[in-house]
Order: structure tokens, then C-alpha cells, then sequence
């Protein structure tokens, strides 16, 4: 591909619009055009260029705005879909079938067909991802697409721009003035002190402000890019750990996901607001019923010693005492340890008198702690119990046998074999709560006497490397937006035309308002020719001037 | 007690400050023959001090129910707290852009506008209320009230358009455009037929109490303060001298939000028709003659200038600082609770918008409808999402 050579000289890259250097239009179209486009500087784009092979077609693709804007709102659009029933996350139950149930019971046929469709789980199916990926090939090729050819011809713009460039500005003005020099010393004078960057060059001014506001996008477009990175590496192994942790009072265990640490629950607190404390809240809580005020586990963190053995846990260093409450979690070597859920007064052990029917005597009492039970409760003089099996979560009989839905000690229940020197074979008894079965007529019970309880608490486990990374691209998204909202870039030209004229155009990437005011300044102070602003039909300059805008 | 009441009443001095100063805008765009003459126009000035009066109130208001609650967070924890502090920042943003491009026009839809969502917040439980254990952080207050100012400015956006739309779209003839223009004016006449119809109710003192059997076919109690016209599931009557609901619903319908919006749906067209009625024309109409005096050129710019100044602070406010937060609260900074999603539509919409104008150059109408749109995205995530869709965000 050749170069296009302007008038004036200058070499341009083939495609360019307007030349870099004096900005004459090199196109057809441009010469023709009343106002020219101004966007990217009239440079030559990449995508505008080359249409042929495969790769530029990808290239242009993705690198349209149309296209980019498309897949914005398609990521838009699907993601309000998946707001519409609650996804697979918040949906109480595991199995596909329970949770196509729950769809269906709840929403009825739109819930099914919710399902059916994939919604229930949609930010995690292969095409919502495939979309957001998309979206980040067109962030990437779009701005490289643009950031190359703008900065080139921002650096190569002369301070002398060709009449047929200054004409075709939305913002023009020409006229005569009384003494050109004396107008052209006080506007650089006045563009100055306001703060503007002037160049002179042959009885031409440029002067500009806030280029680097063009960069904004680019900016954010890069911290953008650097965060969606982060998500990504969130899959890889080490990176990012996410484990739960159900922990009774008392009980000491190793943290998941975090080898070598162990955590001790020593508390678990629930606290609600109360109307005497609180009394500016008395009727919030009339209308409301309870409120919580605050959910807390005092923990012990502990940390196997160096050289011993893993696994060996009597061989811990503590390392704090700490308490969890929501919002602030608990912080070591880069795991944090969050509040999440809890279970109030789960049963901890349950203790039984064994008795003999007929004369109701005592032949003591045993406790049986409900996680770890023992396999013999010995009560002297040869009588013992023996825990032949133990169901901690009792649900009925199946085929003949007694079953456990959870591990939970939620309904505990056992097979005791009870054995007395008069029954030194022993007798069996099946013991749940409310319900004695015996498979003979026994001698002897076992009788429930008293249960302790205690709370658990349920803790999240998790190590983010990515969080960095991802703050890295926020922060960056954030710099570029500011820059390229808050800040503009302004420029002004000022040139000698033929005799006594001036010839004057402005443009701005946004805020012609700011631009026209600054412009207004000048004019008054330099005495420059009226401008008009070429789309704004309902007030002329005249007019503008004079009412503090 | 003292505390809250002064502070309740500061609230109603703004609110009718901000009445009153619309009243002025209208002075100050109907003395005038062009946005360029109104500048320095005598009632303006007078609306616009009128104004930052009910603004300061307005603050005052916020800051004595701070003090008041004692716990130490600002009061954006529920429905009427937040709306209340949106529509207090609504006028900020106003008064920030008033004195940019000095437009009384602005001023006549903005205050409107901000008494609107003041009355609006004024129909949920009004009492202080306690921090559930989630909201005990100072996240809170950062985050709410960044997300809140960034979408106060995104909505001058959308007055801007509004009235640009007023003033170039033509009533007169039957067009697209000016069906959805007076879909918009009926959407927000609805809004007013809720604030009506709940607080006639509310002044009656109006109350139905119902046992009914709720989805996890448990028993329950639910007061109606509307006259009940659908029941809740097996619903049985605890007031019976009160009104018979028409029909029961199933266990997935909550049968009184239905009856709210059915009750403020009805006032709402029932003032619409009354409207036209008396009108015989587009409602449209009626507010046209107040933006005709608008300059188009700088109604645009207002509305590009509030997405460029709020569309950062939104940023920063509902997806940087919230997911911060989410990670401290939650164990997780995105968890595709409805409301995160919401808001991140709401940007993904602004990002649309900005990349919309800069490359594609949709200006005037059609930036003007989108930023129409952007403000319903904003309400839809307020109202719907917090009222209707439930999440970790449903605090009302």
C-alpha cells in the first residue's frame, strides 16, 4: 500500500482522511463533506484500511463499536434473565431432580421452562462466558485499533492547519479585525492565562488543553482488561480457595484448604436487639418481631509445630484468639475466615439411666456423646451397656433397618445391647427419641434422663490471590474513566487570513460549552472575529455572549 | 425522640421548599422568550435560593437521623431511608449543574422529580430502625451513598432528556415517538396514583388482618392496609366487618403486593383519563409549553455532562466499593445476587451510551430517549428488584 503525500508535503500512512500534519482533507468524501468527522483526527484505522484477508475481517470485526455496543447489550440483556427466578446458587436443594422440583413448585410452568433453558445457572454457562469473552477481544481490539493511529497524529499535528481543515470545524469564525498582530499577541496572551498549551508557527496559534483526557478510554479499557485476567486465573489451581467449615463449640479442627492450620470454636454467640437497650428502635422491633444484632464465634487459631508430624494434633503453637462476627473476618497468611451461618443448640450428648422394669431400681446412669460415641458404658459390679450402632440423624425403618439422613445429631437413635449379671447374654433394645422398639420382652430399659446442647457455627474458608489483581484493574478502570470524563481536550486555532481577516475554529472531544466559554473569554479580551457554532441552530455567538455561559 | 421528630420535620420543610421553588423555575421560564435571556432572571434567582434552603433542611434532615440512630452508619439502611437520601441527592446534582449552565428549565423537571421519589419513600415504615449484623460496617455508608450520588447525577441526565424530548418532539402529530414520550409522563402518573391512594388509605387508618398458608404450607398473618382485593392462599379473615377479597390467589402469588399494585395502578388511570379528559389532548402537552423554552443544544450537553460526571461515581460506588464490601461481608466480592446484577446492567447500559454518543454519534433524540431509559433501569433496580425480586438487598 502506498502513502498518500498531501500538499503541504507530508507523508501519510494510506487510509489517513486528513493529513496528520496540516489536515487537509485527503478523501473524497472529506473535501466534499461541510464539517469534517474529527473523531480519531481523520486517521488512519487498521480496520478501515485492509478488508481483506481473513484476519483483517476478525480484526474489523471486533473492532467495530456496532459490534462492541451489540455485545454489551446482549450481556446485558441475558443478565437480566437470570435475575428473574433465583439461580441454582440460592435454590435449597443438590440433585438436578430436587431442583427442578423446586423451579416447578415455586414458578410453576415458567419456572420448568427456566430450567429447561439453562437460566437457572446461566452466568456459568459456556455461552455467557463465551459472551463476556468476546466482549474482552473487542475491548482490546478496538482500542488497539484506535489508541495507535490517534496518538500518531496527535503528535504529528502542526500548529498551522490548511484554511480547507480550519473551514470544515463545528466551531469557525472569520472576519476582519483592526490590528491582526496586536489580536494575535492578546489571545496567546489570554489562551495562556488560561491555562492553555500555545504554539506559534507563521501567524498561526495552537493552543490546546487536557490531551492526555484522550487517553481515558484506553486507560480504563487496559484496567478493564486487567481485571476479567484476574477472574480468569481465578480457575487455576492455588490461586483461589474456597472452603466451608461447620465447627461445634469446643470442638478443634483442621481448617480445609489451609494445611496445617486448626481452629477452635470456643463460642458461639447470637445477640438480638432488645427494646429496653435499643428504645429508639422500640417500634421497628414491634413491627418486625426480633432483629439481630450480631452473630460471633470466639475462635482459637492454632498452627502445627514446625517438625511435627501432619495430622499429629496435640503438637499445636497458638497462634490467636479472635472473634469472628460478620464483616470482620479473620485474617492469616493470606486465608480469611468469614461469619457465615450457624445451627442454635444441636445436641451434643444424651444421657440414659439404665433401669430395671419391674422394681424401677437404678443400675446407673451413662452418657453418650452423640459425635463420637463410645462402643461400651461400663456401670459396675459386671452390668454394662454396649452401643451396638448409633443412627445420629434417625428417619424410620427401610427394608427392616433403621436409617440416618444426615451425620447431624439432629434425631439421634441406638441399638443398645444392655448387660446385667442376671442377663449376662444381654438384651437388645432399640432407643430414639419418643420410641422404644424391642425385638423381646425385656427386663431392663434404658431411660432418657437428660441431653446437653451446644451451638455450631458455620464457617467460610477463603484465599483469593486474584483479589489484588482485580483491585489492580479497578483502580486503573477508575483512573482512566476520571481522566477521560472529567477532563477534555480543547483545542483552538488562530490564523492570519487574507489582509485584516482571522480566521478562528475550536474543537473538543466533549463539552463544547466549557470550549465556547473559554473561546468567548479570548474573543472579548483579543477582539477576534464572531464564531458560530455549526450545530447548535437555536443561539447564535451573539447571543451566547454576554449571559455568563 | 426528639432527635427524630425534628429531623422528620426538616424533611417536610425541603419537601415543600422544593414545591415551591418549581413553582419559581415556572416564573422564571415563562418570563423569558429564550434559554439566553433567562439567566439572570429575578424569579430564577429566587428558585434557585429557594431550593438550596430545601436542600440544606434536606441535610439536615439526613444528618439529625444519623445522630439519631446511634449506631453510627448513615440512614440509608431501608427503603425509605435510601429513597429519602436519593432524592435529596437528586437536588444536589441539580444545583451542581443549575450553576454550570445556569437553566431554570432543569430546575422544573428536577424538583418535581425529587418530590416525587420524596413522597414515594415517605409511604414505606418510616420509623429508625437497627443494623442487621450485614450492615454493621462503615461500607455502608461509603458505598450507598457513593452508588446513590453517582445515580442522582445519571438521573439530571435523564431530566435533560425528558426535556429536550419535550420540546422536539412534535405533540401534534401521531408518531412512535410520542406514544412512548406520553407512556413515560403516564408511567410517572402512576407513581403519583401509588403515593395517593396508599397515603388516603394510610390516613384512614385503613387495616385487614388475614391468616393464610404460605408456600412452605406453614401459617401465617398478613395485614392489608388497602381494601383487600385478592386474598393470599386459604386465606381466612381476622376482621371480618372488613371488605371479602374478590379472589385467592395460589401460595406463589403474594396476594397483597398484588393488591397494592392493582389499588395504585387504578388511582393512576383513573387521574390519567381525568387528565385527558379535561385536556382532549396528549398529557404531554400539558408540560410541553415549559420545555419549549429550553435550548436543545444545551439540554443535550446536560445530559451527555451527567453521564460523564455520574457514570464514574456510579463506578466507584456500585461495583468497586460494593465489591469490596461483598468481600468482607459476604466471602465474596460477586455473587450474582440480583441487585449486584442490576447494577451491573446499569453500567453495562451507561457504558452503551457513552460508546453510543462518542462513536456513533447518536446525539439529541436518541441519546436523549437513552438516557430516558437509563433512569427506568435505575428504578427498576430500586423499586422491582428490592420489592419484587428478593435477594440479599430485599431490607424493606
Amino acid at each position: 500500500m502506498s502513502k498518500i503525500t498531501c500538499q503541504c508535503g507530508h507523508e501519510n500512512p494510506f487510509g489517513a482522511v486528513l493529513c496528520e500534519r496540516c489536515g487537509r482533507p485527503q478523501t473524497e468524501e472529506a473535501k466534499k463533506s461541510k464539517l469534517i468527522d474529527m473523531r480519531y483526527e481523520g486517521s488512519a484505522r487498521r480496520s478501515q484500511t485492509y478488508k481483506r484477508s481473513i484476519i483483517d475481517k476478525i480484526w474489523n470485526f471486533f473492532s467495530s463499536v456496532k459490534i462492541g455496543v451489540s455485545i454489551i447489550v446482549a450481556v446485558l440483556a441475558t443478565s437480566a434473565i437470570g435475575t428473574l427466578f433465583p439461580q441454582k446458587l440460592f435454590v435449597p436443594a443438590t440433585t438436578e431432580v430436587d431442583i427442578l422440583a423446586y423451579y416447578e413448585k415455586h414458578y410453576g410452568f415458567a419456572g420448568t421452562l427456566y430450567y429447561k433453558l439453562g437460566f437457572y445457572d446461566m452466568y456459568n454457562s459456556w455461552w455467557f462466558i463465551t459472551l463476556v469473552g468476546m466482549l474482552a477481544i473487542s475491548i482490546i481490539i478496538a482500542s488497539i485499533d484506535r489508541v495507535v493511529p490517534l496518538y500518531k497524529s496527535l503528535k504529528k499535528q502542526r500548529t498551522k492547519r490548511h484554511v480547507s481543515f480550519m473551514r470544515r470545524q463545528r466551531i469557525y469564525g472569520l472576519g476582519t479585525v483592526e490590528d491582526t498582530d496586536m489580536s494575535m499577541a492578546k489571545a496567546e496572551e489570554k489562551l495562556k492565562a488560561l491555562r492553555y498549551n500555545v504554539k506559534t508557527e507563521d501567524g498561526a496559534i495552537l493552543a490546546e488543553r487536557g490531551r492526555f483526557s484522550r487517553w481515558g478510554p484506553y486507560v480504563n479499557h487496559t484496567g478493564l482488561i486487567i481485571f476479567l485476567l484476574g477472574v480468569l486465573l481465578r480457575g487455576l489451581p492455588g490461586f483461589y480457595v474456597d472452603e466451608a467449615l461447620w465447627l461445634r463449640e469446643g470442638e478443634t479442627r483442621a481448617i480445609p484448604g489451609a494445611p496445617g492450620y486448626y481452629l477452635k470454636n470456643n463460642q458461639f454467640i447470637l445477640d438480638t436487639y432488645s427494646k429496653e437497650e435499643d428504645a429508639v428502635f422500640s417500634q421497628a422491633i414491634d413491627r418486625v418481631g426480633t432483629i439481630v444484632s450480631n452473630y460471633q464465634s470466639d475462635v482459637t487459631l492454632y498452627k502445627e509445630a514446625e517438625g511435627g508430624l501432619p495430622g499429629e494434633s496435640e503438637q499445636l503453637e497458638l497462634v490467636k484468639d479472635y472473634s469472628i462476627i460478620v464483616n470482620k473476618p479473620l485474617n492469616f497468611d493470606g486465608f480469611n475466615v468469614f461469619q457465615m451461618d450457624y445451627r442454635l443448640d444441636e445436641l451434643k450428648s444424651m444421657t440414659f439411666q439404665l433401669t430395671e422394669k419391674a422394681s424401677e431400681t437404678s443400675l446407673g446412669e451413662f452418657t453418650v456423646d452423640l459425635i463420637n460415641p463410645e462402643p461400651i458404658y461400663h456401670l459396675g459390679e459386671g452390668t454394662y451397656v454396649e452401643l451396638k450402632d448409633y443412627y445420629a440423624d434417625y428417619d424410620g425403618f427401610e427394608d427392616g433397618k433403621p436409617k440416618s439422613k444426615t451425620p447431624i445429631p439432629n434425631n439421634p437413635a441406638f441399638f443398645f445391647k444392655m448387660v446385667t449379671p442376671a442377663k449376662p447374654d444381654g438384651e437388645m433394645s432399640f432407643v430414639a427419641i419418643r420410641e422404644t422398639v424391642e425385638t423381646e420382652l425385656n427386663d431392663y430399659k434404658a431411660t432418657f434422663l437428660s441431653a446437653e446442647t451446644r451451638d455450631v457455627t458455620g464457617l467460610v474458608i477463603r484465599k483469593d490471590k486474584t483479589l489484588y489483581i482485580l483491585l489492580l484493574g479497578g483502580i486503573i478502570f477508575m483512573i482512566g474513566v476520571a481522566q477521560g470524563s472529567y477532563w477534555n481536550h480543547r483545542r483552538i486555532w488562530i490564523q492570519k487570513g487574507e489582509g485584516d481577516e482571522l480566521v478562528l475554529a475550536g474543537h473538543t472531544n466533549k463539552n463544547w460549552f466549557g470550549l465556547k466559554k473559554d473561546l468567548d473569554k479570548v474573543k472579548d479580551f483579543a477582539n477576534l472575529p464572531l464564531y458560530e457554532d455549526r450545530q447548535d441552530a437555536e443561539s447564535s455567538s451573539d447571543e451566547v455572549k454576554g449571559d455568563n455561559l | 425522640m426528639e432527635l427524630a421528630s425534628l429531623s422528620a420535620n426538616l424533611l417536610l420543610v425541603s419537601f415543600i421548599a422544593y414545591l415551591v421553588a418549581t413553582m419559581f423555575f415556572g416564573g422564571a421560564v415563562k418570563g423569558t422568550n429564550s434559554e439566553a435571556t433567562h439567566q439572570n432572571n429575578r424569579w430564577g434567582n429566587i428558585a434557585i435560593v429557594i431550593t438550596i434552603i430545601g436542600f440544606i433542611s434536606h441535610l439536615g434532615y439526613f444528618i439529625l437521623r444519623w445522630i439519631a440512630t446511634g449506631h453510627g452508619q448513615a440512614p440509608v439502611s431501608n427503603m425509605f431511608e435510601f429513597t429519602t437520601a436519593f432524592g435529596m441527592m437528586i437536588v444536589g446534582a441539580f444545583i451542581l449543574l443549575f450553576f454550570i449552565y445556569r437553566t431554570p428549565s432543569l430546575g422544573l423537571f428536577a424538583l418535581p422529580l425529587a418530590v416525587i421519589i420524596i413522597g414515594y419513600a415517605s409511604m414505606f415504615p418510616r420509623e429508625l430502625s437497627p443494623l442487621i449484623p450485614a450492615l454493621q460496617s462503615y461500607w455502608l455508608t461509603v458505598h450507598v451513598i457513593t452508588a446513590a450520588i453517582g445515580e442522582a447525577i445519571l438521573a439530571i441526565s435523564a431530566v435533560a432528556g425528558l426535556v429536550f424530548l419535550l420540546k422536539n418532539i412534535d405533540l401534534t402529530k401521531k408518531s412512535k415517538q410520542r406514544f412512548w414520550l406520553e407512556s413515560v409522563i403516564f408511567t410517572l402518573i402512576l407513581v403519583v396514583g401509588f403515593i395517593l391512594s396508599s397515603s388516603t388509605f394510610a390516613v384512614i387508618g385503613y387495616e385487614a388482618k388475614f391468616t393464610y398458608i404460605n408456600q412452605n404450607e406453614q401459617q401465617a398473618q398478613i395485614v392489608y392496609n388497602y381494601p383487600p382485593l385478592f386474598g393470599m392462599n386459604e386465606y381466612e379473615s381476622l376482621t371480618p366487618e372488613k371488605m371479602t377479597p374478590l379472589a385467592e390467589m395460589p401460595a406463589i402469588v403474594n396476594a397483597k403486593t398484588l393488591t397494592t399494585f392493582v389499588w395504585s395502578v387504578a388511582t393512576g388511570i383513573v387521574l390519567y383519563l381525568l387528565l385527558r379528559l379535561i385536556l382532549r389532548r396528549p398529557v404531554a402537552t400539558l408540560f410541553q409549553p415549559f420545555a419549549k423554552k429550553a435550548n436543545s443544544q444545551v439540554m443535550d450537553e446536560i445530559g451527555y455532562r451527567s453521564v460523564l460526571i455520574g457514570f464514574p461515581v456510579f463506578t466507584l460506588g456500585a461495583l468497586i466499593f460494593a465489591m469490596i464490601w461483598a468481600h468482607e461481608a459476604w466471602s465474596r466480592f460477586w455473587g450474582w445476587d440480583p441487585k449486584e446484577v442490576w447494577a451491573l446492567i446499569t453500567w453495562l447500559f451507561y457504558a452503551a451510551y457513552l460508546h453510543l454518543r462518542l462513536s456513533r454519534g447518536w446525539e439529541g433524540k436518541k441519546s436523549a430517549w437513552l438516557a430516558v431509559i437509563g433512569f427506568i433501569i435505575i428504578m427498576f433496580n430500586l423499586i422491582a428488584v428490592n420489592l419484587i425480586i428478593a435477594g440479599l438487598h430485599s431490607y424493606a
